[in-house]
């Protein structure tokens, strides 16, 4: 993967990473991290809501936190730019209030990433914090903690492992995100062409199947990966948590 | 030092409590379903009554009428639940020290000294769940401890052992109990419990308090029947140990007017103990008789007659100051010409014996032939 010295210069350039390449994966670990930094504490705040409380408008709330998950990704892209684009009434607001913008650059591929993504953290965010019995909380606050102290002491310690896998989930999903991302952000090299465009871009193109092949072991690399350190992470934190929190 | 008055609706139960109590161990006495976790849970916070007050030591922790309802991290009461709730993350040390690192409470109590007076050196490191039911009853006495409480609540605390782990952890109780300074609200549907730790009684039916008060006058109390079970009624005595027969194995007890001759008692001389004997283990006669294995045998004069239309009448005598209940048939009480005034000796078959004091802490509660 990485330049080595060899004499061997055939077999070194199969596994060096071309420019563009280094590109799209940069980019895309950039997109992923951005996203899933934002996403992941609004998914857990929204879990623990829809997990603890009772509220008008509960179903309507959960409904909307899964629509990114039922709805073809090419309308939530479209919703996006008709939102967040130039021309969007949020888009125009934060553009000319914040001069923030998320037209076809990379932060409208982070946004896109993290709301394919935020049903996919939710999901086992909520049922973690399901699994811990709220009555501990209770316990925590006859002994003197405030609510948040008892949240952050008590509940959260208990579903890391939950969100833990939520965050994985949500990361890969962000990586892998296509087709909310093409159609809000579109397919620009360097800004919004991320491994999975650039895989798109290459199989569109004569004789770029070489291309697509190194890219698919790329995205293939990374998400091994990626797996492979939430697993030991997941170990240590049950062996800390104690048994019974899965 | 407790002053609850209070009324409010959980679920289907329409709950009115009022009782007030001198401090020491105020017991809440009533069957499943009365009520208990209801009103420990007004007191401790979690749920809010419709109205009345509630005071521990002169603070006003809730009070309808002038607004006062302090939230549950501000109440400053230790909650032992029955589920024991220990933090199943924390290291057992961790969990006693919650109150300081979390709750921001640093108390006036040490560490050191609440982990010897329950034991709980050994578990220091280790984690809930390789505790047993006793030592996790243990650890969340501790932790309760630790948190400056001005009131200890402990709800049913013994309900989820079984016996052998019951025993190991009554003398824990009974140290707390005389030690700790702070009141205790005991929480109990088991008579033997109650009899033996607490002062004051507090007896919980069907959401109301019909009665609360000084915990012998109140097993004395005739009329209470439904409330407290038929079958568990009998009478505490307090006694002092005056002298241990090694030859013939008997413990003599002072309670007054008269002394007990108990069996294998493990106390010694000076030891203050209680002693709580069951209506249906003592019998009336109306002379003295004779040639009987029976050792525990003395007069006492009848206070009352219990009017009951089964075939069992209560009565209850006195013996010095102290009362003793006695079951026998309304038969009897005919045959023998029974009358409230009249003297009658009293003969006692067993014994349980509820020590409360500070010592070895062998046979508990346990019922013993006399």
């Amino acid at each position: 993967m990485w330049p080595i010295e060899t004499t061997d210069r055939a077999r070194v350039d199969f596994f060096d990473l071309q420019p563009a390449e280094w590109q799209a994966l940069l980019l895309t670990l950039r997109v992923a991290t951005a996203a899933l930094a934002v996403a992941l504490p609004l998914a857990v705040l929204t879990a623990y809501l829809l997990a603890r409380y009772r509220f008008p408008g509960h179903g309507i709330v959960n409904a909307l936190v899964h629509l990114p998950l039922v709805l073809p990704p090419v309308v939530t892209g479209y919703v996006l730019l008709l939102t967040f684009g130039r021309k969007g009434p949020v888009g125009e607001f934060l553009d000319n209030v914040f001069g923030i913008s998320f037209a076809f650059n990379w932060t409208g591929a982070a946004l896109a990433a993290g709301v394919m993504s935020f049903p996919l953290m939710v999901r086992p965010i909520r049922l973690s914090f399901e699994a811990v019995n709220p009555k501990l909380e209770e316990a925590a606050k006859s002994l003197g903690a405030h609510r948040l102290v008892a949240f952050l002491t008590v509940t959260l310690p208990l579903a890391l492992p939950g969100i833990l896998g939520g965050a994985i989930l949500g990361f890969a999903k962000a990586m892998g995100e296509f087709g909310a991302t093409i159609t809000f952000v579109s397919n620009i090299p360097g800004e919004t062409r991320t491994l999975a465009l650039a895989l798109y871009t290459a199989t569109q193109t004569p004789s770029g199947d070489l291309a697509a092949f190194r890219l698919t072991l790329i995205a293939a690399f990374v998400a091994f990966a990626a797996l492979i350190a939430s697993e030991v992470l997941a170990r240590r934190l049950r062996a800390r948590l104690g048994g019974g929190h899965a | 030092m407790l002053d609850v008055d209070i009324s409010g609706q959980v679920g289907s139960l329409d709950l009115e409590a009022k009782f007030a109590s001198d401090g020491g161990v105020t017991s809440l006495f009533g069957q499943s379903g009365s009520g208990k976790t209801s009103l420990t849970n007004m007191i401790a916070g979690l749920i809010t009554p419709s109205s009345g007050h509630i005071r521990v030591n002169d603070t006003t922790l809730f009070d309808a009428a002038g607004g006062v309802n302090l939230p549950v991290q501000a109440r400053r009461i230790g909650h032992v639940f029955q589920d024991a709730r220990l933090f199943p993350h924390l290291s057992v040390k961790s969990n006693l020290t919650y109150a300081r690192w979390a709750g921001r409470r640093p108390g006036s109590r040490d560490l050191d000294e609440v982990v010897d007076l329950l034991g709980l050196g050994t578990l220091l490191d280790r984690k809930p769940e390789t505790l047993s039911g006793g030592e996790k009853q243990r650890v969340a006495i501790g932790r309760a401890l630790l948190s400056d409480p001005r009131l200890l609540i402990m709800d049913e605390p013994l309900a989820n052992l079984d016996q052998a782990r019951r025993n190991d952890i009554l003398p824990y109780l009974d140290r707390l109990c005389v030690e700790v300074g702070i009141p205790i609200l005991y929480v109990s549907h088991s008579i033997e419990e109650v009899a033996r730790l607490s002062n004051t009684l507090v007896i919980l039916s069907e959401g109301r308090t019909p009665a609360f008060g000084p915990v012998a006058d109140m097993l004395a109390r005739t009329d209470l029947g439904r409330a407290t079970g038929r079958h568990e009624a009998g009478a505490l005595i307090e006694g002092k140990v005056v002298q241990v027969d090694d030859v013939w194995g008997l413990t003599l007890v002072d309670i007054g007017d008269a002394v007990l001759q108990i069996p294998d008692m493990a106390a010694k001389p000076g030891d203050a103990v209680r002693l709580r004997i069951r209506a249906r283990d003592v019998s009336l006669a109306a002379i003295p008789p004779r040639g009987l294995s029976i050792r525990n045998a003395f007069d006492a004069k009848i206070k009352s007659i219990s009017e009951e239309t089964g075939p069992y009448a209560e009565i209850l005598c006195s013996v010095g100051d102290q009362l003793i209940r006695a079951r026998i048939t309304r038969a009897s009480v005919a045959d023998l010409d029974l009358f409230t005034g009249k003297t009658v000796t009293v003969l006692i078959k067993s014994v349980a014996i509820d020590r409360r004091q500070r010592g070895p802490a062998l046979p508990l509660s346990t019922d013993v032939p006399v």
